[in-house]
């Protein structure tokens, strides 16, 4: 439980950062709250040459709104994102699912954007950026750039992040007035999700007009469920059009299967979750 | 020399300290972490040691080179098994439970062969834990890999791959008994064969690992030929004389500490191999050593627990009268025999009965050698066992009866007129009232509500489903008779030791043999002893744990501390109190037969206003300027305590579960039980090992369990795959007591570190089957994953296996030596 020797850096802005990152040598590991990064390093499963550590980076933390969005800094704490205003206000459902996630303490330390960066598949947020269409603001040597939640994820453990950049903030459209809601499945409290399901609905005149779904851990990647999405769209909003639609929760997911569920387990569990993160999110 | 503080005699008779919920007085200490834990240790010239270990299950060792690691900054030197084949010996196995057992030696460091993933083939020595833990990735070691043994029912067969190349087959020993036989029952073939019914069923014990809060740690201080042992123990007095006989350091040459111990649970009563490797490397270099695991280590090698498949058949006639129990265990060693390892299952042996009046009974079970961390003793050892075979096949003949389970327990158990009664299995039960427990449990829990609600859920095809299980337990405690552990060929006797030294100010320290690891023996022997010598609880002083200063003992496991330490104490008391007396007669001018002794002073019977305290008395027999002729001026005493019998607490524990039937999760509705562990010392303490033990004994039915791919790597190597519940994840639990005083002790109490770990499992188990029995399911095993809840309702079965991939938290992580090997036949039934 010894890390292997590392050189530390802890810029006070993003410019520096940037700057430690790129002088940082072959293996650089930008280091947001390190409730993911600390362990795998104390296992040594990680060895990297210098860890740039964001924790002094004051423009990154913090959520504004602009325009039709709000903009939440890539090193706002959990605990800070589940006591916001503006996101109880316009993306609950971000609130809802941190607060799911592991425990108080590290909820204190961890953040929303290196939840986001470390792009684990069981990890809670991914999925909640996904369905809420999220968009990722990059600083990189070369200046910023916007990247899609839908393109944001790569795969396993890997985003469209490249080397020499940094998460700096997230972009969530308003959406005021939806249901949302997280429905999480684990074994005890300060578990991964086995699989979850984020939802988002928009009712109007008894039906739904719009949903969007995200799914935890049903592959590599969060996923939209897309079919579900689209069987939803219009429908109305009972009970029986909301478990037709949900069945079609598997449908081009690629779940693994380990010592919580098998991928056919898994491939079940998503469609009842499914159907009870959208009963719930539209008020049923 | 002058003695400024005045003993303090207090008016009239205080109340009494026993039975009063007294908090912990060690916990300031242990819970701010305040205190002397071994890694806590810092020793001037002190090296660490780190340990290489083999990333394989089942390996000849071709070549070890360790000349990288010696170059590596901070390293002092690196040993091999090699380096100590003459001098390691091998670590004890104490318990031959047969006369042909085969023990195939337990090194602590391999030498030509590796037997599980995580056995020792390097030992780091370095100047810094940093540069121990750095040099360990550059020693190469060369494996020549042999297939691994993982699969006890596979390992038993002729011709099966052998874990000992040198060994005949993996079977250690084949252990009977059989009540008959004993002349303690019938003839068990016969009473099956004049059945009406018989049940059978297959039971898998899983394989746990203890997870004590502490990690294990050592330090050994050499100085001239005497070494000092510092170790995260339950055992110090057993382990110098098992490390004087392993490393043949004399044994007066060797002093044991266990200074404060954070948990244990059985998981720390063994000689470890790192205790060893510390005190010879300690030896070759004249060097004090340290050496921490890590989290990761712990769950890898320190020994694991349960690991059993049972095979149970149970008789009855029609009515519902049990007629006969036959039980076929295999139980796994792992690779090698531990302190007490074969010991575990042999324990259980006598417990398979339960609380029932079987009019035949045999047992029979092989202990089996697999490629995997050895098995001993954890919390309950064998008893937790026994009791889940019996109060689940109590439950499966009574719906093959289509009885009430409740009813058929009423119908077979012991009543509270026939105490003491002597068992199928020999043991002599010495009190208790099952029917008194069970009836307070059913009234705490709301039975009848309960099963109002459960036919309203069903009849309404509710996808929550709800269950009802229960536990109607018994446990032999307070290990134990000397005699009977010689019977059973123990290598050791049962009793304990305990001595009082009255200090000049009239405060008191108690020595005790009973090594605690968190039980809270100073809190409860401090205030047996108020009560005996009528001395304020705050004046007592319990030293432990050290065996320069409490020479003899037996230390703590099988809930014995109370009930044989704790009654070592009381005797030591008494011959205070008997010594103190004739001090007091001659102080007084009286005859010690006219003297009364309450609340700490002795006065004469009829003379009101004489008196002189305890307290005083020690003080005079410091000064000893008047004393009588002929004695010693001392009323300081000590005493050893060897039970007669076991103690047997029983009780009924109550689970209602709720099942959902769509994902398969399972969630404890309440929880209700009722534990008789005799006289109550200190409620408190006795409320929180119930808590601790149904927590401990609920995981094993829904949470825990060592897993191991098909390469024999551990796959639940950290604390993200091995599922420890916490306070957030357990019910409330509704608790309550009966009291039927132990008859074979002075204090009356029986024991409860075991009851709730060994009572609660098939309780939990027999409620989400009460929950989803009516959807065709008969058998779930443990633990109850959702996904294993939910296969058995669609597919039938048990559940099954599970796949034998981690999760991906942590970015896959496994631990730093079994993600170092895998092969295709690690991601077998999943994907790493």
């Amino acid at each position: 439980m010894i890390p292997a020797a590392f050189a530390y850096a802890r810029p006070t802005t993003v410019d520096e950062a940037l700057q430690a990152v790129a002088s940082g040598g072959e293996d650089v590991k930008i280091m947001a709250g390190g409730q993911s990064l600390i362990p795998v390093m104390r296992l040594r499963l990680a060895a990297p040459e210098t860890v740039v550590d964001l924790t002094r980076v004051a423009e990154l933390r913090g959520v504004r709104e602009d325009d039709g969005a709000i903009v939440i800094g890539a090193m706002t704490t959990h605990s800070d994102v589940i006591s916001d205003p503006l996101i109880a206000r316009y993306a609950p459902l971000i609130a809802e699912a941190t607060e799911t996630v592991a425990d108080r303490q590290v909820r204190h330390r961890g953040t929303f954007g290196g939840a986001l960066a470390h792009a684990d598949p069981a990890g809670d947020l991914p999925a909640v950026a996904l369905a809420l269409d999220a968009e990722f603001v990059v600083a990189g040597p070369g200046g910023r750039r916007t990247v899609p939640a839908a393109e944001f994820f790569v795969d396993y453990l890997t985003t469209a992040l490249e080397e020499g950049e940094i998460l700096v903030e997230i972009r969530v459209p308003k959406r005021e007035g939806w249901g949302m809601h997280y429905e999480k499945f684990n074994r005890v409290a300060q578990a991964w999700s086995i699989v979850a399901v984020a939802a988002a609905v928009r009712r109007e005149d008894g039906r739904i007009a719009e949903a969007r779904i995200g799914l935890t851990n049903m592959g590599p990647t969060p996923l939209r469920a897309t079919a579900v999405e689209e069987a939803l769209a219009g429908v109305d909003a009972t009970a029986e059009a909301v478990a037709a639609a949900a069945a079609h929760a598997a449908e081009g997911t690629d779940p693994s299967s380990d010592l919580n569920a098998q991928a056919d387990y898994r491939r079940h569990l998503v469609t009842v979750l499914t159907r009870r993160a959208v009963s719930t999110a539209a008020g049923l | 020399m002058t003695v400024t503080e005045e003993p303090t005699v207090t008016a009239g008779a205080p109340a009494k300290e026993v039975g009063q919920p007294r908090k912990r007085k060690e916990d300031t200490r242990l819970i701010t972490g305040r205190t002397t834990w071994t890694d806590n240790m810092v020793l001037p010239g002190m090296l660490h040691l780190a340990i290489v270990r083999s990333p394989v299950a089942h390996a000849r060792i071709t070549n070890v080179d360790v000349s990288a690691a010696q170059q590596s900054q901070g390293v002092v030197a690196v040993y091999t098994g090699r380096d100590f084949a003459e001098e390691q010996g091998s670590l004890p196995c104490a318990w031959p439970v047969t006369p042909d057992m085969v023990n195939p030696g337990h090194p602590s460091i391999a030498v030509d062969q590796v037997n599980h993933v995580g056995e020792a083939v390097a030992v780091i020595v370095a100047r810094s834990k940093v540069a121990a833990q750095d040099a360990v990735e550059l020693v190469d070691v060369d494996y020549d890999q042999l297939p691994p043994v993982l699969d006890m029912e596979e390992a038993i067969k002729d011709g099966a791959e052998l874990v000992h190349s040198h060994l005949e087959s993996n079977t250690s020993f084949h252990f009977v008994f059989d009540g008959g036989e004993a002349g303690a029952a019938g003839n068990t073939d016969q009473a099956f064969a004049e059945a009406d019914v018989v049940v059978s069923r297959r039971f898998v014990q899983q394989r746990l690992i203890p997870s004590f809060m502490e990690p294990r740690s050592v330090v050994v201080q050499p100085q001239g030929d005497n070494y000092t042992l510092w170790s995260s123990t339950q055992i110090p007095h057993i382990l110098r004389v098992m490390a004087a006989m392993v490393t043949g350091i004399p044994e007066h040459k060797l002093r044991v500490i266990a200074p404060d111990v954070g948990g244990g649970f059985g998981g720390k009563l063994n000689v470890i191999p790192e205790e060893i490797l510390s005190l010879l490397v300690a030896r070759r270099l004249r060097k004090p050593v340290k050496w921490t695991e890590t989290r990761s280590e712990s769950l890898m090698t320190a020994h694991h627990g349960r690991d059993q498949i049972q095979y149970i058949d149970i008789a009855a006639d029609r009515e519902g009268n049990v007629k006969g129990l036959r039980c076929r265990i295999l139980a796994d060693m792992g690779a090698y025999l531990r302190l007490v390892t074969p010991g575990v299952p042999i324990l259980g042996a006598f417990m398979f009965v339960g609380i029932y009046k079987f009019p035949a009974y045999r047992f029979e079970c092989d202990g089996v050698f697999t490629t995997k961390t050895p098995t001993d003793a954890y919390r309950g050892a064998g008893r937790p066992e026994a009791t889940f075979a019996i109060e689940r096949i109590m439950d499966e003949l009574a719906v093959e009866l289509d009885l009430d389970p409740l009813e058929l327990r009423r119908k077979n158990w012991i009543n509270a007129a026939e105490f003491p009664f002597t068992t199928a299995a020999g043991l002599a039960y010495d009190s208790g009232d099952y029917e008194a427990a069970t009836q307070q449990a059913l009234e705490l829990i709301g039975y009848d509500e309960l099963r109002a609600e459960q036919r309203r859920r069903r009849e309404s095809n509710d996808p929550v489903q709800l269950g009802i299980g229960f536990s109607t337990f018994t446990e032999m405690c307070g290990l134990a008779p000397s005699r009977v552990l010689g019977s059973l060929a123990y290598g050791a006797g049962g009793w304990e030791q305990a001595s009082i030294r009255m200090l000049p100010t009239g405060k008191v320290e108690v020595v005790t043999g009973s090594t605690p690891h968190g039980q809270g023996h100073e809190t409860a022997w401090s205030q047996l002893v108020a009560d005996e010598l009528g001395v304020p609880f705050e004046d007592v002083e319990v030293l432990h744990g050290d065996t320069a200063i409490s020479s003899r003992g037996m230390d703590t496991y099988g809930s014995r501390s109370l009930v044989v330490g704790g009654v070592a104490v009381v005797k030591a008391a008494e011959k205070v109190v008997a010594k103190a007396r004739t001090i007091a007669a001659h102080l007084l001018e009286a005859s010690e037969d006219d003297l009364d002794f309450t609340g700490g002073t002795f006065s004469v019977r009829g003379t009101p206003g004489t008196g002189v305290s305890i307290q005083e008395i020690a003080l005079a027999t410091f000064a000893a300027h008047d004393y009588p002729e002929g004695i010693e001026p001392s009323i300081d005493a000590e005493a050893t305590y060897d039970p007669v019998n076991f103690s047997f607490p029983h009780g009924t524990h109550i689970c209602a579960m709720d099942v959902d039937t769509e994902t398969g999760m399972v969630k404890i509705r309440k929880y209700a039980c009722v534990d008789d562990v005799g006289k109550i010392v200190n409620p408190l303490i006795v409320e929180g090992q119930i808590h601790g033990g149904v927590a401990q004994g609920i995981a094993q039915a829904l949470y825990e369990e060592a897993v191991y791919d098909a390469d024999g790597n551990l796959t639940t190597g950290s604390f993200v795959d091995y599922l420890v519940p916490t306070a957030a994840d357990l019910p409330h639990f509704d608790t309550g007591n009966t009291v039927h005083e132990a008859p074979g002790n002075p204090i009356g109490a029986k024991g409860v570190g075991e009851a709730g770990c060994i009572a609660s499992t098939p309780a939990v188990v027999n409620a989400a089957l009460d929950a989803v029995r009516h959807l065709g399911v008969s058998d779930i095993r443990m633990p109850l994953t959702p996904e294993r809840v939910w296969r058995a309702i669609q597919e039938g079965g048990d559940g099954g296996d599970r796949a034998t991939a981690g999760t991906t938290a942590y970015g896959g992580a496994q631990t730093e030596t079994t993600a170092g090997v895998s092969t295709d036949a690690s991601s077998l039934g999943g994907d790493r």
